[in-house]
């Protein structure tokens, strides 16, 4: 179906169900109970799942197919923002202009960058597309301040700004063809409130179409090179097949995923900063796409979850909140632990444990929380079917 | 007429000779066998021959065209395909992707960007894999991670990925080294079989003398980066020259 075979459109199923059902998968607890906090149910964060899943799985077809490390792929999440702002500020607010406009100027750049920094391999690749994405990243905040706002963000200004397709009264936050994304429905189910917004199924849908496609390029001869090139640059060579172009359209069509996640990122808050271009944010990337299974189809959907969900609880949880929970613990151990983790562990030092739990995965379950899905599942089933070895044939899922 | 033509190379790694005005011809049709002793630049011939090192000077004709300067898949997109002297596969991938990517290679050329179709139906193309993966008897195996295959089969395998794309001179470094008798006499029975069928004309280097009277019909000696002799395999066995060559050091 679609030109899949059964188990990738099985897949595809189950990434649009889980899409499609997010606000009511990801919202378990009722609105009263104590943990209700762990809920991931609310438009903001499921647009940061399903963009950074859209950023993640272009990514993935460089890193994990080609094994080419970018260090400063934010840096297109970046470039995509500002085109998509300045489609707001100069053309109109319709998120159909800005969105593949931002795709298009990406892609040059990326065509551009990935040209240079494709002559080196290895480790060199890998700092000549970080030394690019600070490039940018400083630029912004100095010389492009006219571009980018510099420190002060740029967000339109729908007094100044031409905006010349807006009309007399047409509206000014995104939307698409006057469909406002901001538009929601909550449902109160009992103890429970489910919010369907338009912004996030805008990014639902572009999510599974990324992922679609995203299979095809896996089980295609080009994801074939490109999984060849991972295995044996030089043999590549004597093949009679030319690693660069291969490389270079890898690169590119990375780019443009990225290039599209900043165009979300503004369809859904119009205001873009040089921040999403910092080196840690391109760090992010990498870790997100460790962390799900380099090289897998459903692991940049999970790095980026795992890892935005991660931000967004563990970075909330305060020290009353701990207090409340360990309060039946002896009062000086309660305050010792209450310490240790709010310190260390959650809040502002919720890096720590992520760092942790990236460090328990490569050393543990080096191909990520895939591997660790297989693993349990292969537990449950009868220890007889052992041929999950034989299905190496075609990347796992 | 030659195929090959090899005339005056150089090539110098430091302060070592690695290959000294070297010339070779290549017959087309022939299996031409090059032996040496180690160390004698006989891997460093076929570099220069496939683009993987630039001679220092000198001239690599291959059908009338210079290959020099030009890239390794432009050189083997000429026709000249080459089996290394350590296996190389693409580790990562099963057997039978292995054989793929040169069919890809020999039907689209060095690129061509096929983002949407799905490998599994290509039909010619596996065809093709799964013919030439039985004429090495590699068949029953290829499912497996070929990382995991055995020395032997390695070269097996990359001595499979050569032939499908029917190059017109196939370059075979010690295509025997680690193999057991047996697969060694399978090899060369399989190197004459294509040799005859398909008109490939092949350059083998050998330490296994016993391949190199199987099959080659010329053969030249290189000692110390300098070919010594040229000779038909009758001749070559009792000729001093090449005594010296391979005891060299025991007469001194
Ligand atoms: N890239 C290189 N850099 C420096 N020296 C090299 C390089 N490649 C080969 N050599 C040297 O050149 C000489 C010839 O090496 P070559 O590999 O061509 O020998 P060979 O005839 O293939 O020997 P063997 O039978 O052991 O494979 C050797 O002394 C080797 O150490
Ligand atoms: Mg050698």
């Amino acid at each position: 179906m679609l030109g899949l075979n059964k188990k990738d459109f099985g897949l595809l199923c189950l990434v649009t169900f889980m899409a499609a059902a997010a606000p009511i998968l990801l919202n378990p607890f009722p609105e009263t109970s104590t943990l209700s906090f762990l809920n991931a149910g609310y438009p903001a964060l499921m647009q940061l799942f399903a963009i950074f899943g859209i950023v993640l799985i272009g990514f993935n077809i460089l890193f994990g197919l080609t094994g080419y490390l970018s260090f400063g792929h934010a840096a297109f999440i970046g470039i995509g923002s500002y085109t998509a702002m300045w489609m707001y500020k100069l053309l109109n607010f319709n998120v159909i202009i800005s969105i593949p406009m931002a795709m298009f100027v990406t892609g040059i750049f990326a065509v551009l960058i990935g040209w240079i920094c494709l002559r080196r391999t290895g480790i060199y690749f890998s700092i000549l597309t970080l030394a690019f994405a600070e490039m940018a990243y400083r630029l912004s905040y100095s010389v492009l301040t006219p571009i980018t706002g510099g420190e002060t963000n740029l967000s339109p200004d729908p007094i100044n700004d031409p905006m010349i397709l807006k009309g007399e009264n047409g509206l000014t936050v995104p939307h698409l063809f006057g469909f406002d994304l901001n538009a929601k429905y909550v449902a109160e189910v009992g103890n429970w409130s489910f919010t369907f917004e338009a912004g996030y199924y805008l990014c639902a849908l572009v999510l599974v179409l990324s992922f679609y496609l995203s299979i095809r390029v896996f089980r295609s001869p080009f994801g074939m090179m490109l999984r060849a090139i991972k295995a044996n640059n030089h043999r590549m060579g004597y093949t009679g097949l030319n690693p660069k172009p291969y490389m270079l359209a890898a690169f590119v069509i990375s780019g443009l995923y990225a290039g599209l996640g900043g165009g979300l990122l503004v369809a859904m808050d119009a205001q873009a900063g040089a921040e999403r271009m910092f080196w840690t944010e391109s760090g992010t990337i990498v870790i997100m796409s460790i962390l799900g299974g380099a090289g897998t189809l459903l692991g940049p959907i999970l790095g980026a979850g795992a890892i935005k969900y991660m931000e967004k609880i563990l970075s909330s949880i305060s020290e009353s909140q701990l207090h409340s929970w360990l309060s039946i613990l002896p009062d000086g151990l309660e305050d010792f632990l209450v310490y240790i983790l709010a310190n260390f562990f959650v809040g502002h030092a919720w890096h720590l444990t992520l760092g942790l739990v990236f460090m328990l995965v490569v050393i543990f379950v080096p191909g990520g929380l895939v591997e660790l899905g297989q693993r349990v599942a292969s537990r449950f089933r009868r220890k007889g079917s052992e041929d999950a070895l034989v299905s190496k044939e075609t990347p796992a899922e | 007429m030659a195929i090959l033509q090899v005339k005056g190379i150089n090539k110098r790694f430091g302060g070592l000779q690695a290959l000294g005005d070297v010339n070779l011809s290549v017959e087309e049709n022939s299996v031409h066998a090059i032996i040496g002793p180690n160390g004698a630049g006989k891997s460093t011939l076929l570099n220069v021959l496939v683009g993987k090192l630039i001679p220092d000077s000198g001239s690599v004709m291959f059908d009338g065209q210079s290959v020099l300067g030009r890239k390794p898949h432009e050189i083997n997109q000429l026709g000249i395909s080459r089996v290394f002297q350590t296996p190389e596969i693409f580790g990562d991938l099963t057997v039978f992707e292995n054989v793929m990517i040169p069919c890809f290679a020999k039907r689209d050329g060095a690129f061509k960007m096929n983002g949407i179709g799905d490998v599994k139906k290509e039909k010619d193309i596996l065809e093709q894999a799964e013919a030439i993966l039985d004429d090495v008897s590699m068949l029953d195996k290829r499912h497996m991670h070929s990382a995991s295959l055995s020395r032997g089969d390695k070269r097996r395998l990359e001595m499979a990925m050569c032939l499908v794309q029917e190059p017109r001179l196939l370059l075979l470094d010690e295509p025997t080294a680690g193999m057991a008798r047996a697969d060694t006499n399978n090899t060369i029975d399989l190197l004459k079989e294509i040799h005859e069928k398909r008109d490939i004309t092949m350059a083998i280097i050998e330490h296994d003398m016993h391949v190199v009277f199987s099959l080659a019909e010329r053969i030249t000696v290189l000692a110390q980066g300098t070919p010594l002799v040229e000779e038909t395999p009758e001749n070559i066995k009792g000729h001093p020259k090449v005594r010296e060559a391979y005891l060299g050091e025991a007469q001194v």
